[in-house]
């Protein structure tokens, strides 16, 4: 039966003002359960004081003599994370790009491995390794620290190659290449003054999802007995009342200013890159 | 040795077309991609293989399967047992929900600004496990947390009537913060790229939308869909700090018993510690091997 014209028109109207009114049913429900938890925290590091709603809690953060060590610590950790892993990652993307198509596949295996071994048992075969000769790399905390930071650049490695492979796929890295060579480029020149700065973006997307991994990471950190920020904050949440709210909310902070950055920027280019395809 | 023979060839091709290069370009174009290599190698692969060969030693050196025989036992079983309810009950509920929330978002006739809110949220609270999660949700659902004093207030009393943040039902609640943005941010592409051909030819041969669901959209998804509620259960399976945060490292989970046994040997048997967690390699190797070939998959239709 094939209905007439009209009352499709008709049939349609309701049928799509009902599924709105779901769409909006399911989104508020969802979206309570993701704003309640972040609301209550908030609540509850507006407490500190005693009968008054103010930033007491935040105050007494940051004027934790352990808060401010861990929390640089981990800057420091993230920001050599990132500047290693990007010495690393560039090179071999555009390499696998370029030159060695065929290590392709076995570079983009070894990017899954971050996800296949978890976390735990990672730092568990890191101990085994390196606790004892010839390889004692734990004897001193500034060791387990350098270990710590090369146990990062490696599970960075995913995010890393993926966004780099995605920018590398965004220019046409061989034009560039060969335009360069022909001017008498050499490697360093090529990758520093001409391939770097057109992968800005992708650079500053892998290295703010680095950072945001990093910078509260607990499970190595743990077993590896370092100050960073993710121990600092288990420790936190036993011993205080009231500033963990405040930490917890600081953490969201820094994470939503990462992912909204990479947000940022990323629609500016692909806003560009949209540009240059109309022209 | 193999491999940079096998590559020669490609290398001369290269060459040949391009400019003309010094011969050190041999070496510097390995130089490349070695250090990725050797960083995968030193604190990826051989801390993984140095466990993997410790669960095979035996008590008294020699090959052995018995570390893995004793997997069985009481406490290892039920920890993988807590883990493996734990991560399906996340996979399937996150997968739905976030599907759920995908669908709303990019054809659910909201404005389009509600998406590119709900990306860039996903995409924090993908990344706000564990500490913080922890807290947030003892400040929430703990014995003196907001809903639970909420609760109290109109005379339901959450735990007296068998709610525990530090259950079962309460790392659900909590593992889902993360597990259903990242369902939102892997199936967001997948349903973008359903062809609204599909649907107006469906619409012209006189398909109702149940019909064009149930048999163009949904077979066409199910590979993405399967594949990232695999993506989930490993991404659950494998999580540590937010259980560890949560419940102080005691729950039966098998991540928290790989720390115990890290931090003292309770499971007064090394070996048996080596085995579990190679365990879990075998086990997220195997869900990650079946995403790869289900996105693959899905791929064929959806590019």
């Amino acid at each position: 039966m094939m209905p007439s014209p009209v009352s499709t028109a008709v049939a349609v109207k309701p049928s799509a003002t009902r599924k709105r009114l779901g769409s909006w049913l399911i989104f508020s429900a969802v979206s309570l359960y993701f704003l309640i938890p972040l609301g209550a925290t908030f609540y509850w590091s507006l407490r500190g004081q005693k009968d008054v709603l103010g930033f007491e809690a935040y105050r007494k953060l940051f004027a934790d003599t352990n808060f401010l060590p861990a929390f640089s610590e981990s800057i420091v950790n993230a920001v050599a994370t990132i500047f290693i892993s990007l010495l690393i990652v560039v090179p071999t993307a555009y390499w696998v790009t370029l030159r060695l198509p065929k290590l392709r596949p076995v570079v983009e295996f070894i990017t899954l491995l971050p996800f296949v071994i978890p976390g735990i048992v990672l730092v568990f075969g890191i101990i085994r390794l390196y606790s004892r000769p010839p390889l004692l790399l734990t004897a001193t905390y500034d060791s387990s620290r350098i270990l710590l930071i090369c146990v990062y650049v490696a599970l960075s490695f995913p995010y890393m190659f993926r966004s780099v492979d995605n920018g590398l796929r965004a220019i046409d890295v061989r034009t560039l290449t060969e335009a360069a060579q022909s001017l008498g480029a050499n490697w360093t020149t090529i990758l520093f003054k001409v391939i770097f700065p057109n992968l800005r973006v992708a650079l500053l997307s892998g290295a703010l999802l680095t950072f945001a991994i990093v910078i509260g990471e607990l499970t190595i950190a743990l077993y590896m007995a370092q100050h960073t920020l993710g121990p600092y904050m288990a420790n936190l949440t036993r011993s205080k009342v009231y500033e963990p709210s405040a930490m917890a909310i600081v953490a969201f902070a820094i994470t939503w200013a990462a992912m909204g950055i990479i947000d940022f920027v990323g629609r500016g280019s692909s806003k560009h890159l949209q540009m240059a395809d109309t022209e | 040795m193999k491999s940079s023979q096998t590559s020669d060839p490609q290398l001369s091709n290269v060459t040949v077309g391009g400019a003309s290069r010094p011969p050190r370009l041999n070496f510097g174009h390995w130089l490349g991609v070695i250090p990725f290599f050797v960083f995968s190698g030193l604190f990826l692969i051989a801390p993984t293989l140095i466990l993997a060969y410790r669960s095979l030693e035996g008590a008294n050196g020699g090959l052995t399967l018995e570390n893995y025989q004793q997997l069985v036992s009481d406490t290892v079983i039920s920890a993988y047992a807590m883990s493996i309810k734990i991560s399906l009950t996340t996979a399937i509920l996150g997968g739905l929900i976030g599907f759920l929330i995908a669908w709303v978002v990019s054809m659910g006739g909201l404005p389009p600004r509600f998406r590119l809110i709900t990306t860039t949220f996903s995409g924090v609270a993908a990344n706000f496990a564990g500490v913080p999660l922890a807290s947030a949700y003892v400040f929430t659902l703990g014995r003196v947390g907001l809903v639970t004093a909420l609760f109290k207030m109109f005379g339901v009393e959450l735990y007296k009537n068998g709610f525990s943040l530090y259950s079962f039902l309460g790392l659900i609640l909590v593992y889902l913060y993360f597990q259903i943005p990242l369902m939102v941010l892997t199936i967001l592409p997948a349903l973008d790229g359903l062809k609204r051909e599909w649907r107006e030819a469906a619409e012209n041969l006189g398909a109702t939308p149940v019909q064009y669901w149930s048999r163009v959209a949904f077979p066409v998804l199910m590979p993405s869909i399967l594949g990232t509620m695999i993506l989930l259960f490993g991404n659950s399976f494998g999580a540590h700090a937010t259980a560890y945060a949560l419940t102080g490292g005691l729950f039966n989970l098998a991540t928290l018993l790989i720390g115990q046994q890290i931090s003292g040997d309770v499971l007064h048997n090394p070996g048996l510690g080596y085995a579990v967690a190679m365990g879990m390699v075998i086990i997220m190797a195997f869900s990650i091997l079946i995403y790869s070939i289900l996105q693959r998959r899905s791929e064929r239709w959806l590019k």
